[in-house]
């Protein structure tokens, strides 16, 4: 009665989060276009989160450590409140990874969310399997890492969140899964494609690739002024892809909001983060790019066709991720007549009072992010007598209480520094190293189950 | 009319635009055609060895560049040059989102005849 698959029907996928804090007013204009699409040509109508960047899962693991309820996604009801009644009330479904390292937790919590908004209990599906801390390669690779592991994730395809979906699922709510998965899962599930129907799935996988980060193909991380020009990019539209059979796709975004999409827009993004394109590779398929093309076909309305698919690895991905000591930073500037020379000289004394750390030193309105850690680039220019220069320096270290050593001697130029020096801010975190590592895929089953309100857990 | 008449050099963000990604302490740089007609400068002036002495003093292991003729782009893929990525980095830009604005800065050589196809203010 839920099944999602519908393989003579249009297919369409909008996109509400590129990553985890961003914008939480994005999803209202998609689910306002795709509810129109529902009532237009009818079909099917998916919407998608993706809030899981590199790092993004270790740092839900430590919130997850600090309290049990948390965990997941921290702003996951600032992104579903504003949709959530449209969503259930015309059945779109909602597909994401703002599970991060609790989606059973994040199940819950939109439960209660539809309760107190009284609308249903939605079904709400979980994927699992991606938490592979336990795994025995992982384990072995733990005694080998300097700090104590916190995170260990393999990247899942796609299946689970088809299966999901054509059990009825109104969300599914995944931990670390592919990007793309996001949205070959809801067009598997749609076209009942074949698995091994490569070119599909790995026309579906770019076209979740150019989703998967909201405004960036619709006209974010893209504007620059007099070379790039786009209309009302603070209201900025997130983009919808209509799926076809083949896999291939078109990209459109809401009526009224701001941003483009033409054949640039897309192309930067479906570049974005490539290796070889020829082999792109995911859970579910390598995809190969270098026959795709990028077809205009109106005003915000692009094509992308002639992907090629090539077999599935082995292996999942994994990403492994530990503690490793301590990041500290402090800034100050100086302003006025000889501002440079004074700043150089505040570095020269923050040298010397810490030799145990190797200092990364910018001098923002000179130079603050293309310079090299070693300082090379900057010893190699000489005072050009900038008049306003805020000094940053950062560090890292093992030992908490050297790391805060550069906090103190930052905030102490106020008084034993170079005259003038204001406006002094200091930070320290703990820091996460990543490593990536192989996991053969049937070590790592992945699957799903409803979440049952009545037990507080999840059954089949 | 000699030949440097006929020649005009201008910086790469007149004839591509691009974009930098990362994953962990690895780069990629696309370089995009704004027009046909100024793929086949792109490939002939922007190579691996120009982007890898453009990057040099950030001692990157590798660079890598893949053509893509069909969507008149290329894609560098520079290995060990984010200072050790996102979790590691001292750098402020840890993902190196602004490393694509260090190669539309690099002069190219055009015909001048290209002159009114430019993109950006003349």
């Amino acid at each position: 009665m839920f099944e999602f698959q519908n393989p003579t029907q249009p297919l369409r996928i909008g996109c509400g989060a590129g990553f985890s804090g961003d914008r939480t007013d994005a999803a209202g204009p998609v689910v306002q276009d795709l509810m129109e699409g529902l009532q237009t040509v009818g079909g099917s109508a998916v919407l998608i989160f993706e809030t899981l960047a590199e790092r993004t899962l270790a740092l839900a693991q430590l919130a997850r450590v600090a309290n049990p309820l948390a965990g997941y996604e921290p702003l996951l009801l600032d992104y579903v409140r504003p949709v959530l009644a449209n969503c259930l009330t015309h059945g779109i479904r909602i597909v994401s990874n703002f599970g991060a390292a609790n989606p059973l937790a994040a199940a819950q919590a939109l439960a209660e969310l539809a309760r107190s908004l009284n609308l249903r209990v939605p079904r709400i599906a979980v994927v699992s399997g991606d938490d592979v801390r336990a795994h025995p390669e992982v384990l072995a690779l733990a005694q080998s890492l300097p700090g104590p592991l916190v995170s260990a994730n393999a990247y899942l395809g796609a299946q689970a969140i088809a299966k999901a979906l054509n059990a009825g699922a109104d969300i599914v709510v995944c931990g670390r899964v592919a990007d793309p998965a996001l949205t070959l899962g809801p067009a598997l599930a749609h076209f009942a494609w074949a698995l091994d129907d490569w070119d599909a799935l790995a026309g579906a996988t770019m076209a979740g690739h150019l989703l998967e980060c909201g405004a960036q193909v619709t006209g974010g991380y893209y504007a620059d002024p007099g070379f790039k020009d786009l209309p009302d990019l603070a209201h900025v539209g997130f983009p919808i892809a209509r799926m076809e059979a083949d896999g291939s796709c078109t990209l459109t975004k809401p009526q009224g909001t701001g941003g483009r999409i033409d054949s640039h827009t897309v192309k930067e993004q479906l570049l974005y983060e490539i290796d070889n394109p020829a082999a792109y590779i995911t859970p579910d398929v390598v995809a190969d790019i270098t026959a795709a093309r990028v077809t205009e076909l109106g005003s915000d309305s692009v094509r992308l066709s002639g992907v090629k698919g090539h077999p599935r690895p082995a292996h999942l991905k994994v990403n492994v991720c530990h503690d490793n000591g301590w990041f500290a930073e402090g800034e100050i500037s100086y302003a006025g007549p000889r501002a440079e020379g004074r700043a150089r000289l505040a570095a020269d004394i923050l040298r010397a009072r810490l030799p145990l750390l190797s200092l990364r030193v910018d001098w923002i309105g000179v130079s603050s992010i293309w310079a090299d850690d070693a300082g090379a680039v900057l010893s190699a220019l000489p005072d050009a007598g900038h008049t306003d220069v805020r000094l940053r320096i950062a560090a890292t270290h093992q030992d908490k209480a050297v790391a805060e050593q550069l906090l103190r001697e930052v905030n102490a130029l106020y008084t034993c520094g170079p005259a003038g020096g204001g406006g002094v801010r200091t930070g320290l975190r703990p820091r996460l190293a990543l490593v990536s590592c192989l996991l053969p895929q049937a070590s790592v089953p992945s699957h799903f189950e409803m979440w049952l309100p009545d037990t507080m857990g999840v059954s089949r | 009319m000699n030949a440097a008449a006929q020649t005009l050099v201008v910086t790469l963000d007149r004839l591509a635009h691009g974009r930098t990604g990362d994953k962990g302490n690895r780069a990629n740089i696309s370089v995009i055609a704004w027009r046909e007609e100024f793929w086949p400068v792109l490939v002939a002036q922007l190579t691996e060895d120009r982007v890898a002495q453009l990057l040099a003093y950030r001692q990157p292991s590798r660079v890598q560049l893949y053509l893509l003729p069909q969507l008149q782009s290329m894609n560098f893929v520079i290995d060990d040059v984010l200072d050790g990525g996102v979790n590691n980095a001292l750098n402020l830009d840890s993902h190196g989102k602004s490393f694509s604005f260090m190669l539309m800065g690099l002069p190219m050589e055009i015909p001048s005849s290209w002159k009114d196809r430019l993109v950006g203010p003349p």
